[in-house]
């Protein structure tokens, strides 16, 4: 395998691991969601990022060959074996934690893959063609969540703040390349996501503010999930997620 | 009751439509005809847009089949679904060897829809969508799609994902139903 070959797989590996992770937290809220719509809209998000995540790991395991599936990648990997980013993986918290998280995550799922479209990997830039339309119904539904419970009640713009305090130091990582996905933007395959901050940063501090919440200052960060250092929640999240496949080894449904 | 359907023809549609009036394999395409959206059974997987292309190549056990395909949604828990019944369709054909290919680029659009889907979505309850995907307004509307049964423009959006990912839920104010509305992607 050529080191091209070999980074594409890792890069396409990371995405999924994203999109996985962050889809199964969101499907934690089928049959819990507040009212019905919203149980189905949560829901219908999930599946879109569980979706997504077959996508690139099906691609993933096109690359690695030997007969590799997408459920190799979801499945019998460990925790340290993970690379998604530390914000898809903290637990799914109280409605308003969940739709912050969502608002600062589509907002830089929008950024992101509209660069995406333009990979010189055409398997990658189609996945990002297709999210893409997902993700910008996406944001118009957390957008409105974030909008409806900042600027609602005493109750629930203290929670919502509660969440963007605790999302923060999160959001960092989003905006770090290592040698790798450096190596793939310079190639035009991978996105050098370092320059999408002030985008992002306008954006969501201008529906932070139309919600009248506070844009926290940058004065934590937390990092580590594309080298495989995860929170205690990423393991709890796979002992779930990998269970029956770890039972009953090459299960069919 | 009758309610009229705006009428819509895509480019996306009018590609589509010459790729198999131009195909070699018209018996085949009519074949897979039969293959229905499992969500919305009236609704045939050529008419959706998922059933892209057909093509036969030389193969060491005689000639290949391959259909591609391509998901309307990520996520969309009906594709592994249709595959099995394109499967079954070719097997009953004794097509085979078969492939059934899932091909991402060009990505699923609204615009794939052919007109006799929206008019069949439209009789099945479903609200077809309202514009092009190419259109600059073409979000799920708050008010105003009009209702599958009685044609009321008197109608509000409660949710923007409905019973599936590729639907928004409405209610008419006219008649009180409430109808699922086939999102424009």
């Amino acid at each position: 395998m050529s080191d091209l070959t070999a980074a594409t797989l890792e890069y396409a590996t990371r995405l999924g691991d994203d999109a996985l992770v962050l889809g199964h937290r969101i499907s934690e809220w089928c049959s819990n969601g507040p009212f019905l719509e919203e149980d189905l809209a949560l829901s219908n998000v999930a599946l879109d990022y569980i979706g997504r995540a077959r996508m690139y790991y099906t691609y993933a395991a096109e690359l690695a060959g030997g007969g590799k599936t997408e459920d190799d990648f979801a499945y019998t990997r460990d925790a340290r074996e993970f690379r998604n980013l530390l914000i898809h993986e903290l637990p799914r918290g109280d409605f308003a934690y969940t739709m912050v998280r969502q608002l600062l995550v589509d907002v830089f799922n929008l950024l992101y893959l509209e660069a995406l479209t333009q990979s010189a990997d055409a398997n990658l830039a189609a996945i990002a063609h297709k999210a893409i339309k997902e993700t910008r119904y996406h944001l118009r539904r957390s957008k409105e969540w974030v909008l409806r419970l900042g600027d609602g009640t005493a109750e629930s713009h203290k929670r919502t703040q509660r969440a963007v305090d605790a999302l923060w130091g999160y959001t960092h990582e989003l905006f770090e390349i290592d040698a790798l996905e450096q190596s793939l933007a310079e190639v035009g395959i991978g996105v050098n996501n370092t320059g999408l901050r002030p985008a992002w940063l306008a954006q969501v501090s201008a529906i932070l503010s139309e919600a009248t919440l506070t844009v926290p200052k940058d004065d934590w960060a937390v990092r580590g999930g594309r080298v495989g250092y995860h929170t205690e929640n990423l393991g709890h999240l796979l002992t779930e997620l990998q269970f029956l496949h770890r039972a009953y080894p090459g299960l069919k449904w | 009751m009758s309610v009229s359907t705006i009428p819509i023809v895509t480019s996306a549609w009018q590609e589509r439509l010459q790729r198999r009036q131009g195909s070699a394999y018209s018996a085949i395409w009519d074949l897979l005809d039969a293959v229905k959206d499992p969500e919305i059974p009236v609704i045939s997987l050529w008419d959706l847009g998922v059933l892209c292309d057909i093509q036969q190549q030389s193969h060491e056990d005689g000639t290949l089949t391959v259909v591609s395909i391509t998901p309307t949604y990520s996520g969309c828990p009906a594709v592994d679904m249709m595959r099995d019944q394109i499967a079954e369709v070719l097997e009953q054909a004794q097509l085979r060897p078969y492939q059934i290919k899932t091909q991402l680029a060009p990505a699923w659009t609204t615009d794939c829809l052919s007109p006799k889907a929206r008019k069949q979505l439209q009789a099945y309850g479903i609200a077809p969508p309202q514009t092009s995907c190419m259109h600059a307004q073409s979000y799920t509307p708050e008010l105003g799609v009009p209702c599958p049964r009685c044609a009321s423009s008197n109608t509000q959006r409660i949710s923007e994902f409905g019973s599936t990912a590729c639907k928004a839920l409405f209610q008419c104010e006219a008649c009180g139903e409430p109808f699922d509305y086939f999102k424009v992607l």
